[in-house]
């Protein structure tokens, strides 16, 4: 019993986190049909950020306190894509999406890089933060309070963003420059504005991703590449640029996963693709695709 | 439905004779006037070209982006290594038909999932297909070596017909550059005579308009898939060749990035002429060899040729060449 629990709710940790960063891609794709491959970098970004914050100020902060730098990671991410956005990718939205794609492969070299150059090869943890919170009981199984947290705060993104997209005046904006980019530009709506917001929040919900896994997980080189193309099979299952997609796929790729992970390891991705291949065939364009 | 801006425009060659020759007769005097190292490099840039000619095949003359071309590269070069372990062969011959064979296996399962999709599907879908080899070649570490590889030995050409110099960089540099080259010569006509038959054309309207293509009778389904399955023999002919080249087979060559590199040549070179890629993957590979051996940060300096190349010079190299003689060519 108690194996299912905690099997149950590491399922639903891993599917918090991939909504965040798979929701993100999908945000981003929704409004500027862009695929951004540079998406698992920013994920990486933040949680080097995290980790480099939480190790530099968790000899001042009291440990439980770090927690407020979360927000700090996600937004120095968010960022970085607002400089990405206007300079690498708005000369391109005129021109085939093969130089799109290519652009963000391009961003996405330099940014591994990068970090390597800052951070350096070995990688960083931030398990302090983790620690502090300590376990608790649930339903008989010890189970970290961190992880509970981190799911917490997917179902929180998860609720804000829905409310953000279908509830708000921006969110209006954002729907209808997603569904036709002239004609709400004809009607007023600053284009160039919104595809920079809608990136950075991409970018912010890559971040956050990246911010809350690091304590769990430590910052590696290399986790941002396997991220995107988790997040690529959570897509290609819920349909790209759609956001309840993004939320359902996560699910469903995270149960896999961890159900692959305890029967038969070898095949723990193979599994995940196969299941992405199946729903292709049978429902080209995902489960939740809005066309 | 947004116009592809893709167009390849075949090179018209005023007298291919003229330039074609002088650059064989180059080529074959590699090995005697350069050094065995730059011959190597070359034997390098000349086997990625053959990939970088199958890729391109389907994205400049056919239309659609694949980022999994590593899959085919990747197991052609572990089928090498199967040959060498399992069934004790070294006979580069076997290498290259097991190359074909595994590249068209494979490009025809991962095809007929993949060719009903087109541009930014069809990139994900091949990138996530070819990610699925990658995996398996890790987590099957018993057959396939994990991290390590397969060793690819010095393998035997026609059979023992060429005496072969004990001495493995000798052999790398001469007989089996020569080996390299042939099979990039005849890969490269076989291209060329396929580009510009009748089926090479329908491929160009397939690109150009799908839905008109449909319309005069071009299957294009059908032909996008027997596309991507030429494509994948053409990459699995590039990974047996490289195979005895890098002497191991490793999951990079399945890693999908590789498959990026591919592409990454391919654009370089320039898409619309029929040899940018040959030219892109040779400049890229002494790029590369150039850049790794200066820094440890040989990926940034790529990412930013590349992101450089995407803003200024999308056309590639031969693109931006003929542009230029074009303009000259204007003013007189």
């Amino acid at each position: 019993m108690d194996i299912v629990v905690v099997q149950l709710l590491n399922s639903l940790l891993y599917a918090a986190v991939l909504f965040l960063i798979a929701g993100g891609l999908s945000l981003v794709y929704g409004v500027m049909r862009i695929v951004n491959l540079a998406h698992g970098s920013l994920f990486a970004l933040g949680a080097f950020v995290m980790a480099w914050l939480v190790g530099r100020l968790s000899v001042v902060l009291p440990p439980a306190l770090l927690i407020g730098l979360l927000p700090v990671a996600a937004a120095a991410v968010a960022l970085t894509g607002m400089v990405i956005e206007p300079t690498l990718l708005r000369p391109l939205y005129a021109r085939a999406e093969e130089y799109q794609l290519l652009m963000t492969f391009g961003v996405l070299l330099v940014l591994e890089d990068v970090m390597r150059l800052i951070w350096g090869p070995t990688p960083l943890s931030a398990s302090t933060l983790w620690g502090s919170f300590g376990s608790s009981t649930i339903l008989g199984s010890q189970y970290p309070t961190y992880n509970l947290l981190v799911i917490g705060i997917g179902l929180l993104a998860a609720v804000v963003l829905w409310a953000l997209i279908y509830r708000t005046r921006f969110g209006v904006i954002v729907r209808a420059t997603s569904q036709d980019r002239r004609m709400a530009s004809a009607l007023g709506v600053n284009v160039s504005t919104v595809y920079v917001q809608a990136f950075a929040i991409g970018c912010l919900m890559a971040g956050l991703a990246g911010a809350v896994v690091v304590p769990i997980q430590g910052a590696v080189l290399g986790m941002g590449v396997d991220a995107l193309v988790l997040s690529f099979v959570v897509v290609v299952i819920g349909g790209l640029g759609s956001l309840e997609g993004a939320a359902a796929g996560a699910f469903i790729v995270a149960i896999v996963r961890t159900l692959a992970i305890s029967f038969f390891p070898e095949l723990e991705l193979a599994a995940l693709y196969l299941i992405a291949a199946v729903v292709l065939i049978t429902r080209p364009s995902g489960l939740f695709a809005h066309q | 439905m947004k116009a592809m801006t893709l167009r390849y425009v075949p090179a018209r060659l005023g007298a291919p004779a003229l330039w074609l020759v002088p650059l064989a007769l180059l080529l074959v005097a590699v090995p005697y006037v350069m050094a065995p190292y730059q011959t190597l490099l070359l034997s390098y840039g000349l086997v990625m070209a053959v990939a970088a000619l199958g890729f391109n095949l389907l994205l400049g003359h056919t239309g659609l982006l694949s980022f999994g071309h590593a899959a085919f590269f990747g197991a052609a070069a572990y089928t090498a290594g199967f040959i060498v372990k399992y069934a004790g062969l070294t006979s580069m011959e076997a290498f290259l038909g097991g190359g074909m064979l595994s590249g068209a296996i494979i490009a025809a399962l991962f095809g007929v999932i993949s060719v009903g999709y087109t541009r930014i599907f069809f990139s994900i879908l091949t990138l996530a297909l070819s990610q699925v080899l990658w995996s398996l070649a890790f987590k099957f570490f018993w057959i396939t070596g994990g991290t390590d590889g397969i060793r690819v030995p010095t393998p035997m050409l026609l059979g023992g017909v060429i005496p072969e110099p004990a001495d493995k960089v000798v052999f790398l540099a001469h007989q089996y550059y020569y080996y390299v080259l042939v099979v990039f010569a005849v890969s490269t006509g076989l291209m060329w005579l396929m580009v510009n038959s009748p089926f090479g054309k329908s491929l160009a309207a397939i690109r150009d308009n799908e839905v008109r293509a449909e319309f005069v009778g071009v299957r294009v389904r059908v032909h996008r898939w027997i596309v991507f399955v030429v494509s994948g023999i053409f990459t699995g002919i590039a990974g047996a060749l490289w195979a005895p080249l890098n002497g191991l087979a490793t999951p990079d060559a399945l890693y999908w990035p590789f498959s990026g590199e591919i592409v990454f040549m391919a654009v370089l070179g320039g898409l619309r002429s029929f040899a940018g890629p040959i030219v892109g993957a040779v400049v890229f590979n002494y790029l590369k060899t150039y850049a790794v051996g200066r820094t440890e940060y040989w990926q940034l300096l790529l990412g930013a040729v590349l992101i450089v190349l995407v803003l200024v010079m999308p056309e590639g190299i031969l693109g931006t060449l003929a542009r230029a003689a074009r303009r000259v060519r204007g003013r007189n």
